[in-house]
């Protein structure tokens, strides 16, 4: 016996419609928190449930590969980072006042607008397009011959972007390399600098 | 209906597993330290070589007040055992066992579902290093993120090797493709994981970020009670996760002789072995410094993990 309805449409919605929109709805709201809440730390927990709504997310349209790399990605490092950056600093229990930047309407504006834009451009390229997940979609089969098949330009581009990123930072981290651009007070110090 | 029931049967067979092999583990590293040591611990509770020891410290941590300080955050502070441990009871749902469908969940991309849990629980810690509001807990929570950062890395690389050598990310599919020479061929891997896996969880001798002569305990310093049991409990679930992943990717998991029907005894006999190491290394090396511990993980471990990898690639192209 199937509940759903047999045409697909908005007013006929099943479990896992429902259950991605309330997930959805969750994210959003986690994100929005992020954002607004005063006491830094929490802000990045709060990120954690926002990054792990969206592996759900990912879950549920049968994504399972992006969903776990999701999860390995941006919780298990990408936050690991940001609080071992956190905890360096002050990092205050309780509410930092100094922690807006001014900047708050700006944000807001830009969000909005991305938002905006990332919407209007999703419905018009999708349309009414119903794609069935009754076989999943986004198998670490599926995925990996459509990324190494037809975007393997781009996948290269990309890895080469983070190439430079990282050589980037080892450059910025080097003491000796940044000597050299600063103001000349011991030539012979200078002379140093400029080999590394 | 039988759908469900097998759903449930699984979960809480999951559970018991859980529930079960970390207080054994905790009870076979009291008695082989002990043994190590030349001492005997203690004997007296339930009667033989005092197994009923650690039931008695379960009571005793239970009848504990548990103690926020006063300066913490409140509710991260109470939330972050659950979230160190919790993690690893996921896990055990994805790790096979036994051939033909003895996994509590055969997940398509399991390896990565399993290691993106994993580091899920060092947030726990982080957590918990931060929300004490104590210098000695902050101190131990940046030397565990700085830990994982490192580690996490040749971890991966030892599985993706792994995982290119059997030509899939499902545990299951690595396990059925093992062949009996994967183990000289996978072997630095498999040590570089072990390992890595073995700082992940902060066991000795990488246990700088609990080191209890320089920071008390570090993250787990105001902790008591339960929720200190908790994060002890943690720990020790980490320690079967990790022998049984090693076990499962790089010595063949259920392989052996009658595996048919024995095969669920020969992943918990090398999961045991496997157990069996990270106590003995317990004993018998000394910590670390935390230098040498990112040392040893950017300058030794990744550079193993990568030339393993090459060496996965040569071999794979020519057979």
């Amino acid at each position: 016996m199937t509940l759903a309805a047999e045409t697909h449409g908005f007013l006929s919605p099943t479990g896992v419609e429902i259950v991605f929109l309330l997930t959805g709805l969750v994210t959003l709201g986690a994100a929005v928190i992020t954002v607004t809440t005063r006491q830094l730390v929490h802000a990045a927990l709060w990120l954690v449930v926002a990054l792990g709504g969206l592996a759900v997310e990912y879950l549920l349209l049968t994504a399972e590969f992006v969903a776990w790399v999701q999860v390995l990605i941006y919780v298990g490092s990408v936050v690991v980072l940001l609080l071992f950056g956190l905890m360096l600093t002050r990092a205050p229990i309780g509410r930092s006042p100094d922690a807006d930047s001014g900047n708050r309407w700006v944000a807001l504006g830009v969000a909005g607008a991305a938002a905006v834009l990332l919407v209007t451009l999703v419905v018009d390229a999708f349309r009414t397009t119903w794609i069935d997940l009754d076989e999943p979609k986004g198998t670490t089969d599926l995925l990996g011959a459509s990324v190494f098949r037809h975007w393997v330009l781009p996948f290269e581009a990309l890895s080469v972007l983070l190439l430079a990123a990282l050589v980037g930072a080892i450059v910025l981290s080097r003491k000796d390399g940044g000597a050299a651009e600063e103001p000349v007070e011991d030539p012979a110090a200078a002379d140093d600098g400029g080999e590394g | 209906m039988s759908d469900v029931w097998e759903v449930l049967l699984t979960l809480l067979g999951v559970l018991v597993v859980f529930l079960l092999f970390p207080l054994v583990v905790g009870q076979t590293e009291h008695k082989v330290m002990a043994h190590m040591q030349g001492r005997v611990g203690p004997m007296y509770a339930g009667g033989f070589h005092g197994w009923a020891q650690l039931v008695a410290d379960g009571v005793k941590f239970v009848q504990k007040e548990d103690v926020v300080p006063a300066g913490a955050d409140r509710r991260v502070f109470q939330l972050a055992p659950a979230v160190a441990l919790l993690p690893y009871l996921v896990v055990l749902v994805a790790i096979p066992f036994a051939p033909d469908g003895g996994v509590g969940e055969a997940l398509d991309a399991g390896i990565f579902f399993v290691l993106a849990v994993m580091g899920v629980g060092v947030l726990g810690s982080l957590m918990g290093g931060w929300a004490s509001a104590n210098k000695y807990s902050l101190l131990g929570g940046l030397r565990t993120a700085a830990q994982l950062l490192a580690y996490e890395l040749p971890m991966l690389l030892a599985a993706a090797s792994v995982a290119m050598a059997a030509g899939t990310v499902s545990l299951v599919g690595i396990v059925d493709g093992f062949e009996w020479w994967w183990l000289p061929w996978q072997l630095v891997g498999g040590v570089v994981f072990f390992t890595a896996g073995l700082a992940e969880l902060q066991r000795p001798p990488f246990d700088a970020p609990v080191a209890d002569s320089e920071i008390i305990f570090g993250a787990y310093t105001e902790y008591s009670g339960l929720r200190f049991a908790l994060f002890l409990l943690a720990e020790y679930a980490g320690i079967v996760v990790l022998s049984a992943l090693t076990a499962v990717l790089f010595l063949g998991g259920w392989h052996g002789p009658y595996a048919d029907g024995l095969g669920w005894l020969w992943t918990l006999l090398k999961t045991g072995i496997l157990a069996f190491a990270v106590i003995w290394l317990r004993v018998t090396y000394p910590r670390l410094r935390e230098d040498q511990i990112q040392r040893f993980a950017w300058t030794t471990l990744i550079p193993l993990a990568l030339a393993q990898i090459a060496l996965t690639g040569i071999v794979k192209v020519v057979i």
